[in-house]
């Protein structure tokens, strides 16, 4: 056990670099929504896939999610859920979406 | 200890089965926090726009708080990170040190999001105002009260980290909350994105 410093380096380069990228992310997606001059839908998508390339960083940087031997079934579990997040998420805008002619509807 | 066939690299908190059965069961339960917050965001964007007349989202929200909040919480994220880098490489002291942090940064965000919540109401947007007002609390209600609790739960940790040191044991429950942790953050960068910057710009 004593000779494990040697297989962590000193410097925790990852976090870092992670850390830096989600404050270069969060800030790109406040530009991209006040200052690009895209189209609505435009700004969602690139909104969006910034946030999910964000939190991919947070699963893989931070919280290690591919370092165990079970890493497969940690991933498989993150992506199943990630389905039904979708599934559920989209489902219902899109099920909600018929029969609202009459109402005020953002987007 | 039921510690058999590892390498002597294995991180503390992987060493004993227990240890690697907690840690996957934590990444299934955070499945499901998945899936119970995939619910919340489903219902806030069904009933976004439902203002019933009342304050609509564009008027309240304010960018110099949200990326306050944001920052806190994105900073919190990588200081825990920072305690289990600590952690590896078995220093105590820094683990602790970057752990109090997270904690401190953790409060502030809490404080904050109070705050900013008070502020709303006062404005005349409560949870009863409107649809819209409802889902928007009960979503960003039910993650503050998930920070609440994490910072709770870590401050118990920290505490039996005084009384016995790092052990298999200890370094489980360390790395299992930072899970947690992290994962609150994921959570945040969508309400982030979808909630205060979609409810500014849209």
């Amino acid at each position: 056990m004593a000779n494990n410093e040697q297989t962590h380096s000193h410097f925790p380069w990852s976090h870092v670099i992670g850390f830096a990228l989600s404050i270069i992310l969060t800030l790109f997606a406040l530009w991209v929504g006040f200052e690009s001059g895209l189209s609505n839908t435009m700004i969602i998508v690139v909104v969006v896939a910034l946030a999910l390339f964000q939190a991919a960083i947070q699963l893989l940087m931070f919280m290690h999610i591919s370092e165990s031997e079970d890493s497969k079934y940690q991933v498989g579990t993150i992506l199943y859920s990630l389905f039904i997040a979708v599934a559920v998420v989209a489902g219902s805008i899109w099920v909600m979406s018929f029969g609202m002619d009459h109402m005020h509807m953002p987007m | 200890m039921d510690a058999v066939e590892h390498s002597p690299n294995t991180p503390l908190e992987y060493q004993t089965e227990t240890g690697r059965l907690n840690i996957l069961g934590f990444w299934i339960f955070l499945g499901a926090e998945i899936a119970l917050f995939s619910t919340l965001f489903a219902t806030y964007f069904v009933l976004d726009g439902r203002t019933a007349g009342g304050p609509v989202p564009a008027d309240l929200f304010e960018v110099k708080g949200v990326l306050i909040e944001t920052f806190l919480l994105l900073t919190s994220s990588f200081t825990c990170g920072l305690a289990i880098h600590y952690m590896r490489r078995h220093s105590l002291k820094g683990l602790v040190l970057w752990i109090g942090i997270t904690l401190a940064l953790g409060l502030s965000f809490l404080g904050f999001e109070i705050y900013e919540f008070i502020h709303y109401i006062h404005e005349g947007a409560a949870l009863t105002t409107s649809a819209y007002w409802s889902a928007f609390f009960v979503l960003t209600g039910t993650h503050g009260a998930h920070v609440a609790m994490g910072i709770a739960w870590i401050a118990l940790i920290l505490i039996q980290l005084k009384q016995r040191g790092l052990t298999p044991d200890t370094s489980r429950k360390v790395f299992i909350s930072s899970l947690y942790w992290h994962f609150l953050d994921v959570v945040w960068i969508f309400i982030f994105t979808a909630v205060y910057l979609l409810g500014m710009v849209m």
